[in-house]
């Protein structure tokens, strides 16, 4: 099983290599100047000549995406299941979660800066709130998707409220609670990082790439970026390492893990 | 808030007998849904008596109303006119006191539990202790011949396994009444007969009263003590039939003349139901 | 349309909630620069009325009341020219023609590639992972750089912007697409399969018909992003306008009711466009027999 997951990354490895290859090869025979677009391994000595700055930034911009990441989902579930009590507060606010939940909101980056300043908690607060809507029509939705039948069962047994949410509906919505903690890696790093386009104190990977692409070093950014893909792939694939122990149970585990 | 209901398991069919008097009596239930194409007669006048540790069958084409008037005697409906008694009182009461036991169409098993983890989860809503969970749930795998698989989860069962650990789940906290709904109906006729002896076997020792839906004759004729065949629209009770075949029956049965003259006027029952309707 | 009328009156609730909430909020957070500002010019002769008005109203308060933001958006959408770098029609339909360029070239691009990745095996086998792996990643952060190089070329104005939006949609619409081609069931492909049909065919049939539901999931995912991916772009480069250089201009100078209509105005075209793509969705939907 081992092997066969190995066997299937053989090929993505391997375009990747060869994507790399290429890229060294065009930009050194065509000799395209460092400032538009600097060869791999131009990318690769400034990210090893760098490691100091490059792990500063990372500090700082993983302060404001964990607390956001943790305030904002976590604040997402709970609301969820208090709004679950009620059919009234379900109908009004999922409307508007899921309105909320397309619209733009790094965009409220600048106000707040102007509010929680320029360290780390103005990025945490934009976290927040990009974080909070999904994990919030997600949940209410998770916590709908026991079917009838199973309910029937819990009132057969005199359940109370408490005992089927524990014991039902929320085991139910794991898999929805968890896309949304998926979903949500990806939004914390977009919010942590172009939330330092507005404003940071003098370090961070957003902040680094907005200066260093005033400075023309295109290849600092690069190696920032590179950081801050590894960074959103190991998250992402963190949370999903823990959905995969957690809701082992779900159809769409159990074919690879049974 | 319902800390009563917690801290003690509040069926008096643990330990303690069970009151006098007929396990379920329904007087002159009607039941009307109402839906978006107008309400629709579910249940008429409909009268019966269940006596204790009796097995009775409801035979009836799709849209007579057996499963709603099992669903109506677990309180998961509200009858529009009439009265149910399950142990004497009404309803909400019996299931409140976890009076009975309800097995549905599929076995509703939570695959994020293991077997005997499903098999616990009553206990665990009725406040049983662990240690007494353990012991009931290892009593429940034994009845269903599922020993040996508490630890598996419900999805690496085959289909005939998982319904015979959601009837261990129904039984664990030993209620007086096994409600069933045709809890057979997707499995195929081999796992179907097998199971069929052993729901037997199950009810002989331990005298519960079991009401059961189904819709296929042999089986009804095979388990039951009564056989009540329905008729749809609107759902109503056309015939009682006995059927009184010893408690230790064996497939054998099924090719004997008395058994076939039964079936064969629960089949006259159930065709003078659908003449009617036409 | 799509809301329930039994879902009305909890909407209008929660609506009213929210701006009392906001109301309040503002009270709190701007009386202090109030007080502050009283004090300053030697006042102590204010009632709590008083200062909660003056609270409300303020010139750069710290949270505008919801009033204040409509007044603003009034005032900078139907008082002012469309033609004035004040208005916020201009700016808005700056930031839509980014948006929209974008999100069409994204969207083709993206089909495209999604056609190509089910038909061809080793690109999929090789491309995929690629693919899936750049959900995971903020490619946002390259919004800067791809400015600055475009610029290089003498690329500016429009177009750097609606590259941006054009790749930020471009792989949530692949993935989706890929997937949607993927939906339909082995035994409708097996179907496929019996009639001979050539994989043009079954892409024709099946596959593409198959996938409307994803399609149009994909695209408001897409609109959204490249919305996004507009305004990111603008901040990165202020000077040509649009609503994300209303939102830079509003931060640089305090300006916080210019920015939360900027932010209003950003928030209205993301629904507007969404709500597009979902009645188009709707309308086909019923046509197609997807959805009711």
């Amino acid at each position: 099983m081992i092997d066969r997951r190995l066997a299937d990354l053989v090929p993505p490895f391997l375009f990747g290599l060869v994507i790399l290859a290429l890229w060294e090869l065009v930009v050194r025979a065509a000799g395209v100047p460092t400032i538009i677009l600097p060869a791999p391994s131009a990318i690769a000595a400034r990210f090893l000549v760098s490691i100091p700055t490059l792990a500063a930034d990372f500090w700082q911009t993983i302060k404001g995406l964990l607390a956001g990441y943790i305030v904002g989902c976590g604040s997402g579930l709970v609301v969820a299941i208090l709004v679950d009590r009620s059919d009234f507060l379900r109908r009004g606010l999922l409307p508007m979660g899921n309105l909320v939940s397309a619209l733009p909101i790094v965009g409220i980056a600048p106000i707040m800066v102007m509010w929680f300043g320029f360290d780390w908690p103005s990025k945490a607060a934009v976290v927040v709130v990009m974080t909070f809507f999904p994990m919030l029509v997600n949940t209410v939705a998770g916590l709908e998707s026991a079917s009838p039948m199973e309910r029937d069962l819990m009132k057969t047994y005199g359940a109370s409220d408490w005992q089927t949410l524990t014991a039902l509906r929320l085991p139910a919505a794991l898999p929805f609670i968890f896309n949304a903690l998926k979903v949500n890696t990806t939004l914390a790093m977009i919010g942590a990082i172009v939330a330092e386009f507005f404003g940071t104190p003098i370090v961070g990977m957003g902040f680094r790439i907005s200066t260093e692409v005033g400075h023309l070093g295109i290849d600092m950014v690069w190696a920032t970026i590179l950081v801050a893909a590894v960074t959103g792939s190991a998250f992402y694939g963190l949370v999903a390492a823990i959905e995969r122990r957690v809701t082992f149970w779900h159809p769409s585990f159990r074919a690879k893990g049974a | 808030m319902e800390t009563a209901s917690i801290v003690k398991p509040a069926t008096h069919g643990v330990g303690s007998p069970p009151p006098p008097g007929p396990a379920i009596e329904v007087s002159d239930v009607s039941l009307r849904f109402e839906t978006r194409d107008g309400p629709v007669q579910a249940l008429a006048h409909v009268n019966l008596k269940v006596e204790r540790g009796e097995f009775v069958s409801f035979i009836g084409p799709s849209g007579c109303g057996k499963t709603t008037l099992l669903r109506a005697v677990a309180d998961l409906e509200t009858p529009t006119e009439g009265d149910i008694r399950v142990d004497g009182m009404n309803t909400e009461e019996a299931r409140l006191k976890r009076c009975y036991g309800y097995v549905f169409q599929s076995p509703a098993l939570y695959p994020w539990r293991t077997v005997a983890g499903n098999i616990a989860l009553p206990l665990e809503i009725m406040g049983y202790s662990r240690a007494e969970r353990e012991e009931r749930v290892k009593k429940g795998l034994d009845l269903v011949n599922l020993s040996g698989f508490g630890n598996k989860f419900p999805w690496q069962l085959s289909g005939g396994m998982q319904q015979r650990a959601s009837i261990a789940r129904a039984l664990s906290f030993d209620p007086d009444i096994l409600l069933m709904d045709e809890p057979f109906g997707a499995l195929d006729e081999i796992v179907r007969d097998m199971l069929n002896q052993q729901l037997l076997r199950l009810w002989e020792m331990t005298g519960k009263t079991v009401l059961f839906v189904t819709h296929s004759i042999p089986e009804a004729v095979f388990l039951s003590t009564h056989i009540v065949v329905m008729s749809p629209r609107p759902g109503r009770i056309t015939d009682v039939i006995a059927c009184n075949f010893p408690r230790d029956r064996q497939l054998e049965i099924r090719e004997t003349p008395e058994f076939l003259a039964i079936a064969n006027r629960v089949r006259l029952g159930l065709r003078a139901g659908h003449s009617y309707d036409a | 349309m799509a809301v329930p009328v039994k879902s009305i009156l909890p909407i209008v609730t929660v609506v009213l909630a929210v701006l009392a909430i906001w109301y309040a909020a503002a009270a709190l957070m701007n009386a202090p620069l109030q007080r502050d500002m009283y004090a300053n010019a030697g006042r102590s002769d204010y009632s709590t009325q008083d200062l909660i008005v003056a609270s409300l109203n303020m010139e750069r308060p710290k949270l505008p009341g919801p009033h204040q933001v409509v007044a603003e958006m009034v005032k900078s959408i139907v008082a002012t020219a469309p033609s004035s770098k004040r208005s916020l029609v201009y700016h808005g339909l700056i930031t839509l023609e980014e948006t929209l360029i974008g999100f069409v070239i994204g969207a083709a691009l993206g089909i495209g590639l999604a056609m190509v990745i089910v038909s061809v095996r080793w690109l999929d086998s090789s491309l995929t992972p690629w693919l899936v792996a750049s959900q995971t990643i903020p490619i946002i952060a390259l919004a800067p750089m791809i400015v600055v190089i475009l610029s290089q070329f003498n690329i500016t104005g429009v177009a750097p912007k609606a590259a941006i939006a054009a790749y930020l949609s471009f792989f949530p619409i692949t993935v989706g697409m890929v997937k949607g081609f993927r939906s339909p069931e082995p035994l409708q492909l097996d179907l496929m399969r019996t009639y001979s049909a050539s994989s043009m065919q079954t892409f024709g049939k099946l596959r593409a018909p198959a996938s409307a539901p994803y399609f149009f999931a994909s695209m408001k995912i897409g609109a959204a992003a490249a919305l996004v991916g507009a305004i990111v772009a603008e901040v990165t480069k202020s000077e040509d306008g649009g609503l994300g250089a209303r939102l830079l201009a509003g931060s640089y100078y305090g300006q916080t009711v210019q920015i939360w209509a900027a932010l209003f105005a950003a928030a209205a075209l993301s629904a507007a466009l969404v709500g597009l793509i979902g009645l188009v969705e709707r309308l086909a939907g019923r046509r197609m027999g997807f959805a009711r």
